[in-house]
Formats: C-alpha cells, sequence, structure tokens
C-alpha cells in the first residue's frame, strides 16, 4: 500500500521530490529544444546549400 | 588508434546509434523510476529517520550520478584532448550541465534531508564541501568553454580544466573514511556488502539505475544537438565565404 503521508517531514519531502521534478523537466526540456533547434538550423542550411 | 567502438568514432554511425538508443534509454528510465518509486513510497518508515528515509531515494541516485558524470567528462576531455576527437569534446560539453543539475540535486535534497536528521541545513565538513567543489568545477568547465570563442582552444582549455578536477573525485568518496564527518559512510557499495535493509535497498537501485538510464538518454540528445550545432556552424561559415 502507498504510504505518501510523509507527516510531520512533509516540508522536507515534498519539497525534494518536487525540486527533483522540475530539475528533471528542465534537463529534458533544455535537452531537446536545443537539440531540436539545431538540427533545424542545421538543415536549413543544408537545402539552402543544395 | 582510439580504444572506442565505432560508433563513437564516426559521427554519422553515432547519429545513426543514438537516433534509436535514446528514447529506448528514455523509456528504460521511466519504467525504472515508477517501479522504484512504487517500492519507496510502499517501503516501512526507518525506525530512527521516519519518513524522511524517502529523500534517501531521490538523493543517493542524484550523488552517485554527480560524480559518474564527472567521470564521464573526465573521460571525454582525455579523449578530446589527447586524440582531438571532436565526438569526445561534444560528449564532454553535453555533459557539463547535466553533471552540474545532478550535482545540484544531490546538494539541496541532502540539504532537506540534513536539517531534520542533524538540524543544520549545512555543515562545513569534508563530504559537502567536496561535493561543492565536484559543482563549482561544472560550473567553471561550462563558464571557460562559454568565455572562448574559438572552438579548438576553449575545447582544450576546458579538458585540462575537466581532468585537474578529477582529483577531486576520489576525496568525494573516500571523505567520509578520512575525516570525521556527520554524514554517514557508504552502505551499498562497501567491503562486506550493503548494510541497507533489502526494503530500501532495492528501491533505491531501482531508482539509481533510473537516473543513469535518465542520464543516458539526455546526454545522447544533448551529444546529438551539439554536432547538429557544429554542422550548422560550419555550413553557415561555408556559405558566408561562397
Amino acid at each position: 500500500m502507498l504510504d505518501l503521508d510523509a507527516g510531520k517531514y512533509a516540508a522536507f519531502i515534498w519539497p525534494a521530490y518536487a525540486l527533483t521534478a522540475v530539475v528533471f523537466a528542465g534537463m529534458i526540456g533544455f535537452s531537446l529544444t536545443h537539440a531540436r533547434r539545431w538540427r533545424r538550423r542545421a538543415e536549413q542550411l543544408r537545402d539552402a546549400d543544395q | 588508434m582510439i580504444p572506442a567502438p565505432a560508433f563513437l568514432t564516426n559521427p554519422e554511425r553515432f547519429m545513426a546509434f543514438s537516433r534509436w538508443a535514446a528514447p529506448m534509454f528514455g523509456a528504460i528510465a521511466i519504467i525504472l523510476a515508477l517501479a522504484g518509486l512504487w517500492l519507496g513510497f510502499t517501503a516501512p518508515e526507518d525506525y530512527q529517520q521516519g519518513d524522511t528515509v524517502r529523500i534517501m531515494f531521490i538523493h543517493v541516485p542524484a550523488a552517485w550520478m554527480s560524480m559518474f558524470v564527472y567521470v564521464c567528462l573526465g573521460v571525454s576531455s582525455f579523449l578530446a584532448f589527447v586524440f582531438r576527437h571532436a565526438l569526445a569534446d561534444a560528449a564532454a560539453q553535453a555533459c557539463a550541465p547535466l553533471g552540474a543539475a545532478f550535482t545540484f540535486l544531490a546538494l539541496v535534497t541532502g540539504s532537506l534531508w540534513g536539517r531534520p536528521m542533524w538540524g543544520a541545513w549545512w555543515v562545513w565538513d569534508a563530504r559537502l564541501t567536496s561535493v561543492l567543489v565536484l559543482f563549482l568545477f561544472y560550473l567553471a568547465y561550462m563558464a571557460l568553454r562559454a568565455s572562448i570563442d574559438d572552438e579548438a582552444k576553449a575545447a582544450r582549455a576546458s579538458a585540462i580544466l575537466a581532468l585537474v578536477g578529477l582529483v577531486n573525485l576520489p576525496i568525494v568518496h573516500w571523505s567520509v573514511t578520512w575525516w570525521n564527518s556527520l554524514h554517514q559512510g557508504a552502505s551499498v557499495f562497501r567491503a562486506g556488502g550493503p548494510t541497507l535493509s533489502a526494503v530500501f535497498l532495492w528501491p533505491l537501485l531501482l531508482m539509481g539505475l533510473a537516473y543513469t538510464a535518465a542520464f543516458g538518454s539526455l546526454w545522447l540528445v544533448r551529444i546529438r544537438g551539439e554536432v547538429w550545432r557544429r554542422r550548422a556552424e560550419a555550413a553557415a561559415l561555408r556559405a558566408a565565404r561562397t
């Protein structure tokens, strides 16, 4: 059974999990955005070159 | 000869490999994280630490990754510096922000765990201070890289900095053995086997593998982005010359 009641330690546990989720979301977002932006740019320049 | 698999030395093969490997590692990371979190939140409270033991499932993997990613940064930097390998340099550049993010998570989640257990958000003991130094090495690597316009000079200077920073890794690892520390000693990777109870060890190992797979996926995505950036800048340079 899931135990999501952190009791008196909730103020420490949930911020730790929330921050981890935010940092992971940031890593995923920035990595994908960076890769997609430069992929599009490289493809535009390649097409213009041909 | 560079002692690496062919796909790591050839950008075309690397791009073909990473196209399917990056989403595959990402899917593995999600499955492992869900399993680890389920086991972590169905495990009983620790008899001493109560519910705060659940911070361990995100803090310890972040701490492991902070060191593992630096090893990846060091190896990539070595290959880039000695063999002038462009893909190794892209790999080094791609993993530094990820390492910094994992180290930041290790420091902050550790602080959130330390406050209720030690009564302090931060103490200047050897483990915490050496991890802070590790974080500063990541930031210094990225700052140095960004401050030099010449790509080749930036690669060499930042590779030297990354290799110097490797000295800090054994200090981080053995800091709890060499000095008196509030931080507990190794309880998983130690001679004689883990001292953790299985109800905590399994979710911790699953989360550790999830973090590793997530890093693998994101690292590949970032290297792909770096390869495209360099291709775009080379194409822009060619276009400017004609």
